[in-house]
């Protein structure tokens, strides 16, 4: 049949055929030898291929980065492509240990479809993409367009509550990939794109003629994007929480990719210290060694490096931080202590 | 334990052992279809505790709740009413009407199709044969994804957008968004005209039977065909205009960004019902051919010395012995029409699977509810489909005496 179904079979299938009893997912993991890590079907710069067939990005590389922790390897990922509405399955079905792939975390997904998000590594919000030839200024205008909008996203909820809200109408055209939205937005299937802003200003960069496309000033919801793993295995989440807030934390005390190994020898900083593993064990609280926040840091950077390698100002996709910047530099990004 | 034994009676026939029930032939076969049934049960229970168990593990509790919950999300399609508002099951229903629509009217291009390529098929012309020859070739080796998504590609690619429609008598328009035509708009008047209908379907019927009755009784023959005709379509139209035609024409009109008003064939709609009906087209049309095919020459022959004339040959000899043929494998060329159009995925056309089997599956994160649901329509849709594919196969078949 098609592919979504055979996806949801496959995953029901597995749902069936796999043993309950399992040992815990990270027991698994290394039990395994890899880390399988679901993404998105490829957005520019949040999750791409490069010239080797290698999966890069901002959201491969918290996959990268939880490898580094437990395997000390970055290439000790496998790769799951999943579209918005395949991925919950394929996470709840066991065929991926996480999902990093521009998530929103939201009420109902944390707690009825029994998956637990992790943390926040992109605050965004939803955004519309117009031609400019279309000489339209904001989105209250829209009365009545096509509009394109991935499936099982919360996108598709948030624009049908806008245009409800606001008394207009428009003319759903529903696709399944961000590369299918393109291909109907350039051929005019619809005049609008929406989705997360950042995802939007992916796009964007990839068109030949960048210019000639606007977002529009309304941001109608907030996105916070995050990593997520299955309801039910704290210890796993712990893992993937603390690796992805040890990237931060690294960012905060300024550890990067390049002075963590001189920093690892001890600082006057304690709490870098802890990080590092030169003082106390946090590793063997969440079933690794002290050095398993050291290797991701050093495999993959800090969370400023991954921002700026994948999607910063001076790449072509070009966001800013924003609200994405630290707490201590006007941004929301805020990670517990290490103590 | 003392017993005494009768030597004088005849041994016991068929003593029981175990030994028997295997080298006997009729019981080794119970005996091996019982093993295979148990074998058989044993893993259907075992992936079904293993489902329940690892939902329960994931928390997750079964149940069809949250079909009464707000769907939340918008459908472009919907034969009924329908918005966010509503519930999952009403989701549900639109994209059963979608799937019925699209498989409905893929079935009757289908088979009208089907029937002229089958008799080109056989005609004597050369090129007009081989003409169908080559579109059957061509499109029955051609995957039906591929046929939907070359024929979505083309009209989304290569038809203007809808400022520069193409405008046909200012009523009809033609853009990549859809295909914009006219809507009728009925008047109070019209129930006449439907009337009118209802009165001359019954009566055509009525006259059918009884011009039947009067030849089967004195061999005289009625003009059955133009009398069901005047009645099942003159008199309305009659009526229609002796009404003073009570309906009217709403016009598509281009505002703002689109088309509104008017009737609108969506694009993902015409892509998937074209491709269904040419792909399966081609399937039907060697049906048709082979059926014709395997009525024997000697009857149109036998027929045609009798006297009868080639017309009434074809009608009352070849063509109830063709559709004999013809009859079974259209039934399934008719399920294929209706699995495949769950293809419309591939374009977003909303039907059952993207609605509950899709949107609603993901948004409640209900799998197993949502796809039992889908398994569960579809299976209906065909066994509907058999059922009665079967009972016209019964009325027509040879009734032997
Ligand atoms: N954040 C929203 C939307 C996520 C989403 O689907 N984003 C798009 C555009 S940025 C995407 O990742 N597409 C990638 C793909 O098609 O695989 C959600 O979690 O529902």
């Amino acid at each position: 049949m098609n592919k979504f179904t055979t996806i949801a079979t496959a995953a029901l299938a597995s749902m069936a055929l796999s043993n309950g009893a399992s040992a815990g997912t990270l027991a698994d993991v290394q039990a395994k030898g890899f880390l399988q890590c679901g993404i998105s079907t490829g957005v520019a710069g949040f999750a791409f291929t490069d010239d080797a067939g290698d999966w890069q990005g901002f959201d491969p590389d918290v996959c990268k980065a939880v490898a580094a922790a437990i395997f000390g390897d970055t290439s000790k990922v496998k790769y799951t492509t999943t579209t918005g509405k395949t991925r919950f399955t394929t996470l709840a079905s066991g065929e991926v240990d996480m999902l990093a792939r521009n998530t929103t975390w939201t009420f109902s997904r944390d707690t009825d479809l029994k998956l637990d998000f992790v943390g926040v590594n992109y605050y965004d919000g939803q955004g519309f993409m117009v031609p400019t030839a279309l000489g339209v200024t904001s989105a209250k205008e829209l009365d009545g367009a096509s509009v394109c909008i991935q499936t099982g996203t919360t996108t598709e909820l948030n624009l049908a509550d806008f245009f409800r809200i606001n008394g207009i109408e428009y003319e759903a055209v529903p696709i399944e990939t961000n590369d299918e939205a393109q291909t109907n937005y350039k051929a005019g299937r619809c005049d609008v794109y929406t989705t997360d802003a950042s995802g939007l200003a992916a796009t964007r960069s990839t068109f030949e003629n960048p210019a000639e496309h606007a977002l529009l000033p309304e941001i109608i919801s907030k996105e916070p994007l995050g990593p997520l793993v299955r309801h039910g295995d704290s210890e796993w989440a712990d893992l993937v929480r603390w690796t992805l807030n040890a990237m931060i934390t690294a960012e905060e005390f300024g550890v990067t990719s390049e002075n963590v190994d001189q920093m690892a020898t001890g600082t006057d900083n304690p709490e870098i210290n802890r990080l590092l593993g030169s003082e106390g064990d946090l590793g063997a609280m969440i079933g690794l060694d002290k050095a398993w926040a050291w290797r991701a840091i050093k495999m993959v950077g800090n969370y400023g490096e991954v921002f700026d390698r994948n999607i910063g100002a001076s790449t072509p996709i070009g966001l800013e931080r924003g609200v994405n910047n630290l707490w201590t530099k006007g941004g929301i990004l805020y990670s517990p202590p290490f103590r | 334990m003392s017993q005494s034994i009768d030597y004088s009676s005849p041994p016991p026939q068929s003593s029981f052992s175990i030994g028997k029930l295997w080298t006997d032939k009729k019981s080794r076969g119970v005996l091996i279809q019982l093993l295979a049934m148990i074998a058989f049960c044993s893993v259907v229970l075992y992936l079904a505790g293993n489902v329940v168990e690892n939902f329960e593990k994931l928390g997750k509790p079964f149940g069809f709740e949250f079909l009464q919950q707000e769907s939340n999300y918008d459908i472009n399609q919907h034969l009924i009413e329908y918005n966010s508002q509503s519930s999952h099951a009403r989701a549900a229903v639109v994209g059963i009407l979608n799937t019925l629509l699209v498989a409905v009217c893929g079935i009757i291009l289908a088979t009208i199709l089907g029937f002229i390529l089958g008799v080109l098929r056989l005609s004597p012309n050369w090129l007009v044969n081989r003409l169908a020859y080559c579109y059957i070739e061509f499109v029955r080796n051609v995957p039906v994804l591929v046929h939907i998504l070359l024929i979505h590609g083309i009209l989304v690619h290569s038809l203007p957008k809808p400022k520069q429609a193409i405008n046909v008598a200012d009523s009809f328009f033609l853009t990549n968004r859809g295909f914009y035509m006219p809507q009728p708009v009925t008047e109070p008047l019209f129930w006449a005209v439907i009337a009118a209908f209802a009165i001359g379907v019954v009566y055509a019927f009525w006259y059918r039977r009884t011009a039947k009755t009067k030849q089967a009784l004195t061999g005289e023959q009625s003009p059955i065909f133009w009398v069901m005709l005047g009645s099942i379509i003159g008199l309305p139209i009659l009526v229609f205009f002796l009404s003073g035609m009570p309906l009217s024409w709403e016009q598509p009109e281009l505002k703002g960004f689109n088309f509104k008003g008017g009737m609108a064939l969506k694009p993902e709609f015409l892509s998937l019902w074209l491709a269904l009906s040419l792909y399966t087209a081609a399937f039907i049309a060697e049906n048709v051919r082979s059926g014709i095919e395997a009525v024997s020459h000697g009857q149109t022959e036998a027929a045609l010395a009798l006297g009868l004339p080639r017309k009434r040959t074809m009608n009352l000899v070849v063509i109830p012995q063709a559709l004999r043929v013809i009859i079974p494998p259209l039934t399934s060329q008719y399920l294929n029409i209706t699995k495949n159009s769950s293809l419309a995925i591939a374009i977003g056309y909303m039907d059952i699977v993207a609605t509950i089997g899709g949107i609603t599956l993901n948004q409640s994160g209900r799998e197993m509810e949502c796809m039992i649901i889908v398994l569960g329509l579809y299976l209906s849709f065909s066994l509907t489909i058999s059922f009665f594919m079967n009972w016209y196969n019964r009325r027509i078949s040879l009734v032997e005496r």
